[in-house]
């Protein structure tokens, strides 16, 4: 595959979100459209999860995660979509720039009509909920352990402590189960679930997997490794209550306490970000503040279904198309016009046939050699002359024009480019 | 056989290091060891990474001597080996009028010292130069040579000249005793096998009091970790560029909000001693603590932009200043003692023994070529350690150049810090290699941003696996017994 200097819309990102907008992008009418993955292979987050309960919404079939993502895959390789891979976009342009690293490729520049911005989000660390206690190997947040075990094939524990009762964190604590590993407890601040409840009962119920709400860790211990935590219970200010801590010996603590949307790139892009979401301010088009960069999925706010993340998807890749294709029909309808004989430079040096009303264009031109006799100022489209006019000499010294009157507009949307020349009569 | 040397140091840390690449420098062979899988993995590793102008220790101090001398030798250093030093200067700054006088001391005990550089500001001026400071803000002492710099960059760096000049560096081991000769020091026992040398040098940080008393000095010594913890804020979302000091009290220089040389905005120390001294353990009433401290300078900084947060420990020990008239009890020791032969002992290197540590090991020199030592520089010295490519600081052009050289660059596997896996790889591979998560992340700087390795981590594991040639089982965080991972999944062929 070689690589265009510009494409209609470029997505970044190939998850739910990317794979959808790079769909509707091409049935919209786009002609090229890019997908920059980092990873190796297309789908995303989707690849690592393995379980069950995608496509519900809209397959109304109950699908893995990678079989969810092979039906996108599939679809946008038969539309033509092409795709980059094994690539990390480092900086979007409010100008719609690409700057990209890729191990295939090495380091590339693409510019692109419209963009969309379906980067997902990321998990919330050890730090952000300020965990006090030692620094050993064995903290995970639930998704890179779900990489570990899904796609590495390795299991980073053998007894674990889940805080948090997000999705990620359920399934991971059935997956677990599943290797053989023991989950001995799974925590959650808050007084309620903030996962599906269905992940609730067939993740955690199903296995007798005990769940505490109101309760966090206060301590890990461990140098190496994690060899215990200190849990305890909390009030609603989420103040520690005395008298309930337990220590429970563990070698791994898995954290899936939130997620937040991947906006880095586009505060490089100048896209304005909502405080209360993380993701951009977009409109009903997922259009950003900043005109032809759109976004779509997690990256603008956190959904609970990749289903409905596809969904906002096909807005984005919608709207990314038609403004692209708006705008290559701009740019193709400004025509060249060329210096021809005996000229040296003519400007302006397009016309936007778009553009052309009643007012007339006046021609401003140089000569190259002086002819010191009666010469004349043509305008032909390469056959056929579009205007005239005479002069009693030309000198480099003096500039020269030529009108375009609405009479000769009919020639001049018709030509693909104008010449102007000046010739001796 | 026993492996013989002229010198061994026992400690990789800052000081460590960088007198194992000062002796370097003369004939003679020399070997470092420290017990842990990396180098600056004690005090070194958690620290404000300040090289401080020197107006803070007591007047005629070994201490205060040290910092202002060691503080005029980091340009010359950062030039040699390579390393990221921005003399900033810093503020310190008196928050009400009541803090003001202690300006006026500072200021006095800076001239004591021989601090260059040094004056008052007013509130007004203070307030200009930083927007972000509290509106309290009556006055602040600047200081132009403080400096900011990476200590892992500076340690490593200094190592690899060391190793370049011809010393040995062997990490995973650990000092267990001395071979005694009499009253001679002739080498040291560890786990890893004994090792004959005519030197030991004692700089192993918070253990140095458990040397010492190996070889009998000083028995009356001892260190008393000092805990210090920090957060670390996301740059994207903080940026307070200067270096501001609180006044100093009873317990320290207080909680400062500085910079790194890396762009993130820092908070900490408080000062907590502990008898542990491998307990780096966070608190909450120690976050709490430097929150507290923080706000009084910056009153606008919210939490939910912290990243990270650790804490270190300060080697405090408990010898008296050896100047007379001088009322301080916890001075550095830097010494060749009296009672044995072939042993230079040091001791209770806190801070500010970052900013001390060239100082610290000319010292060292001198001392060896006064108790008789002929050190001979070597005819094929090289003081420069050229820096390896780091693609973060790069421009777009230099970036595509080095991808066009090594596609290895091309592929970035922390996405926070925009780290490659060329520069992973040439970590791995370097004078002294790295060999666990940690050890990369300290050279590289990866993991430590807003994901804090959630990504990078599983693509390290693989990487640090297949060059080093052994399962992704074996591959550590920060030496043994710290494994990633466990074992296979079920259905995974092993």
């Amino acid at each position: 595959m070689l690589l265009k200097d510009t494409y209609d819309v470029v997505i970044i990102g190939s998850g739910p979100g990317g794979l959808a907008a790079a769909v509707e992008a091409k049935k919209e009418g786009a002609e090229d459209v890019l997908v920059i993955e980092r990873d190796a292979e297309l789908g995303g987050i989707l690849l690592q999860c393995i379980h069950n309960g995608f496509g519900l919404e809209i397959f109304s079939e109950d699908l893995p995660g990678p079989s969810y993502a092979q039906r996108y895959i599939d679809e946008s390789l038969a539309l033509g979509v092409e795709t980059l891979l094994d690539t990390i976009v480092l900086e979007v342009t409010p100008g719609r720039k690409i700057y990209a690293s890729s191990s295939r490729f090495g380091f590339v520049e693409i510019n692109a009509r419209a963009i969309v911005l379906a980067m997902g989000c990321r998990e919330r660390t050890r730090a952000m909920i300020r965990i006090p206690g030692m620094r050993p190997a064995g903290v995970y947040t639930a998704g890179t352990a779900q990489r570990f075990v899904n796609i590495e094939g390795y299991m980073p524990g053998e007894k674990y402590v889940i805080l948090g009762s997000g999705d990620i964190g359920l399934i991971m604590a059935r997956r677990l189960t599943f290797e053989g590993a023991k989950v001995e407890r799974v925590l959650e601040i808050l007084p309620y679930l903030s996962g599906l409840t269905r992940n609730y009962v067939q993740c955690l119920q199903d296995f007798d997997i005990p769940l505490q709400f109101q309760h966090t860790v206060k301590n890990i211990f461990g140098k190496n490794r994690v060899e215990a935590v200190e849990i305890a219970a909390v009030d609603e200010r989420w103040n520690f209550i005395p008298g309930s801590e337990e220590i429970i010996p563990c070698d791994t603590l898995l954290l899936s306490v939130g997620l937040i949307p991947e906006n880095e790139l586009s505060r490089q892009a100048g896209v304005e970000l909502d405080p209360i979401t993380g993701g951009p301010y977009v409109d009903e088009s997922r259009q950003t503040n900043v005109p032809g960069i759109f976004a779509a999925g997690n990256v603008v706010h956190v959904y609970d279904l990749a289903d409905w993340v596809t969904l906002a998807g096909y807005e984005a890749g919608k709207g990314a198309a038609k403004f692209a294709m708006a705008l290559r029909a701009s740019e193709n309808a400004h025509i060249p016009v060329i210096a021809g004989n005996n000229v040296h430079h003519v400007v302006p040096q397009s016309i936007n046939i778009n553009s052309l009303g009643e007012d007339e264009i006046e021609l401003q031109l140089r000569v190259l050699k002086p002819i010191e006799d009666r010469v004349m100022i043509e305008v032909h489209d390469g056959k056929n002359q579009i205007a005239r006019k005479a002069a009693r000499y030309a000198r480099p010294g003096e500039m020269n024009t030529i009108t375009l009157k609405a009479k000769h507009f009919a020639d001049v949307e018709k030509a693909s480019s104008i010449t102007v020349e000046v010739n001796p009569r | 056989m026993q492996e013989e040397y002229d010198f061994i140091v026992i400690g990789g840390g800052v000081v460590g290091c960088i007198i194992a690449r000062s002796i370097s420098r003369y004939e003679g062979r020399v070997l470092l060891i420290d017990k842990e899988a990396d180098l600056c993995m004690g005090t070194t590793a958690a620290n404000t990474a300040i090289v401080h102008a020197g107006y803070d220790p007591l007047p005629n101090t070994l201490k205060a001597r040290m910092n202002v001398k060691g503080n005029a030798m980091w340009d010359q250093l950062a030039g040699e080996l390579d390393f990221a030093f921005e003399r900033r200067g810093d503020f310190v700054v008196a928050v009400g009028e009541d803090e003001l006088p202690a300006l006026d001391v500072l200021l006095t005990q800076a001239k004591k010292n021989g601090v260059p550089g040094c004056l008052i500001l007013s509130g007004p001026e203070v307030r200009r130069r930083e927007k972000n400071i509290t509106p309290e803000t009556s006055g602040a002492l600047w200081a132009s040579t403080g400096g900011i710099c990476d200590p892992f960059a500076v340690t490593i760096a200094a190592a690899e000249n060391a190793v370049m000049n011809g010393a040995v560096v062997k990490l995973n081991t650990e000092f267990q005793d001395f071979i005694m000769e009499g009253n001679r020091i002739i080498g040291i026992k560890t786990n890893r096998g004994e090792f004959l040398s005519r030197w030991v040098i004692n700089a192993a940080g918070l253990f140095s009091d458990v040397v010492m008393h190996k070889a009998g000095v000083r028995p009356e010594f001892k260190i008393k970790p000092r805990k210090g913890e920090y957060f670390v804020f996301d740059r994207a979302d903080v940026q307070i560029d200067n270096v501001l000091f609180p006044v100093p009290s009873d317990k320290g220089k207080g909680v400062l909000v500085t910079t790194t040389v890396h762009g993130n905005t820092i908070l900490g120390p408080n000062a907590e001693i502990i008898d542990d001294k491998e307990d780096t353990s966070t608190t909450i009433a120690g976050m709490d603590e430097i929150w507290a401290g923080a706000r009084k300078l910056i009153p606008s900084l919210d939490r939910k932009h912290v990243i990270a947060t650790f804490a270190g420990l300060r080697p405090m020990g408990n010898a008296p200043c050896k100047v007379p008239g001088v009322d301080y009890n916890a001075d550095y020791i830097i010494e060749i003692p009296d009672e044995v032969q072939g042993f230079v002992n040091l001791g209770g290197i806190e801070s500010p023994g970052l900013a001390s540590s060239p100082a610290i090991a000319q010292e060292v020199i001198d001392l060896l070529k006064d108790a008789g030592e002929e050190l001979r520089e070597k005819k094929d010295w090289d003081p420069i350690r050229p820096s390896r490519p780091r693609f973060r600081d790069m421009s777009q052009k230099d970036r595509k150049l080095l991808v066009e050289m090594d596609p290895s660059y091309g592929r970035i596997i922390c996405r926070c810090e925009d780290v490659t896996e060329g520069e992973i790889v040439a970590e791995i591979h370097a004078p002294v290699p790295a060999t666990t998560y940690d050890a990369i992340k300290r050279r590289t700087w990866l993991g430590t941003g807003r994901c804090q390795g959630g990504f990078d981590s599983p693509r390290v594991v693989e990487i640090l696996a297949r060059e080093l040639r052994v399962s992704p089982l074996r591959i550590t965080k920060l030496g043994e017994g710290s494994e990633f991972l466990f074992r296979p999944t079920k259905n995974v062929e092993g």
